[in-house]
């Protein structure tokens, strides 16, 4: 298996992905340069978390439009595998790899804290590491992290069991309390109709270590890996 | 020459946590009949063209491709000939 974290100007979870590919999960990874035009025929592409662009205009707005994000678009066409994660959420948002688009926080704070996640969905390649409504914890980094869509793409992602993660409590309660920034339907995380580009807002590289607190976002890398392995 | 004044504004349909924080200061200033704030962003750009038809056209399609995310946002322009 190989793997690419692109890097945009402002990304700044880069090297915490590619740390974790690397020397955690042992894969083959390289950091690939928002202006290079060729992915190399890798399985997995990463977009991490950052301020890429410096949010102007909109979050992701901007980084749409590097020239090797033609290269992901066609990548993920091709039914290969893409993670967003935070600002890379954003990104296939404005993309249009995945529907809907992250607001404001509720709270227009910026949130930076663990929340607990329950997966919604554990039939996916980037969550069969994981057991149905199991709750994990991961952190959340965002100041616009709250996801909106219309009603009628929220009912396909429903339908569709392409909601992934939604935010809850430590025992998998689901309400507004728990929810930290506002998001429809308490989402933090969804899959494209094909299921082979996800996109979620807490970071799972934060939390694939034990000495930085816990291991609960390294199930995600390792359905990704032993999936396509 | 043409100018372009373009107001981008969230949809009717999407909450704007920024503009009732702002509504709310304003009341706490005492402004009381004020209501329904929302917050926007606005563009201004020159538009080096002589054909206003074709002047339109470019804005719109720089709207529906970069300047505005049309799942949460609307938008209006005014277009002026500038000399």
């Amino acid at each position: 298996m190989k793997a690419a974290v692109i890097v945009f100007p402002g990304s700044n979870c880069d090297t915490d992905c590619w740390h974790v590919i690397r020397d955690v999960m042992n894969v083959n990874v390289d950091f690939v340069w928002h202006k290079e035009t060729d992915l190399k025929g890798v399985d997995l592409v990463v977009l991490p978390g950052g301020f890429s662009y410096g949010d102007y205009l909109r979050c992701g707005a901007i980084a749409r439009f590097s020239p090797i994000m033609k290269e992901v678009i066609k990548h993920a066409d091709a039914g290969r595998y893409v993670i967003g994660i935070c600002n890379g959420f954003q990104v296939l948002l404005e993309a249009g790899l995945l529907p809907g688009a992250l607001l404001r926080n509720r709270t227009l704070r910026f949130m930076c804290k663990p929340v607990y996640l329950r997966v919604e969905n554990s039939t996916t390649i980037f969550t069969n590491h994981l057991k149905q409504n199991q709750v994990i914890e991961v952190p959340i980094a965002h100041g616009e992290g709250n996801y909106f869509c219309d009603e009628r793409t929220l009912e396909t992602l429903e339908g569709n069991k392409k909601i992934i993660f939604r935010y809850c409590s430590e025992n998998g309660t689901i309400s507004d309390e728990f929810n930290p920034n506002g998001s429809l339907s308490h989402i933090a995380g969804i899959i494209n109709q094909k299921g082979n580009v996800l996109g979620m807002m807490p970071h799972p590289e934060r939390m694939s270590e034990s000495i930085l607190g816990g291991t609960d976002g390294k199930k995600i890398w390792e359905s990704i890996v032993s999936y396509v392995k | 020459m043409y100018k372009a004044k373009i107001n981008v504004t969230l949809k009717k349909s999407v909450l704007d946590p920024q503009g009732k924080t702002v509504l709310q200061a304003v009341h706490s200033l005492g402004f009381h009949s004020a209501q329904e704030m929302r917050v926007g962003k606005y563009f201004e750009l020159s538009l080096n063209s002589t054909d206003r038809v074709k002047a339109e056209q470019e804005l719109k399609a720089m709207c529906a491709e970069l300047l505005v995310n049309p799942v949460i946002e609307d938008y209006t322009f005014q277009l002026e000939e500038v000399r």
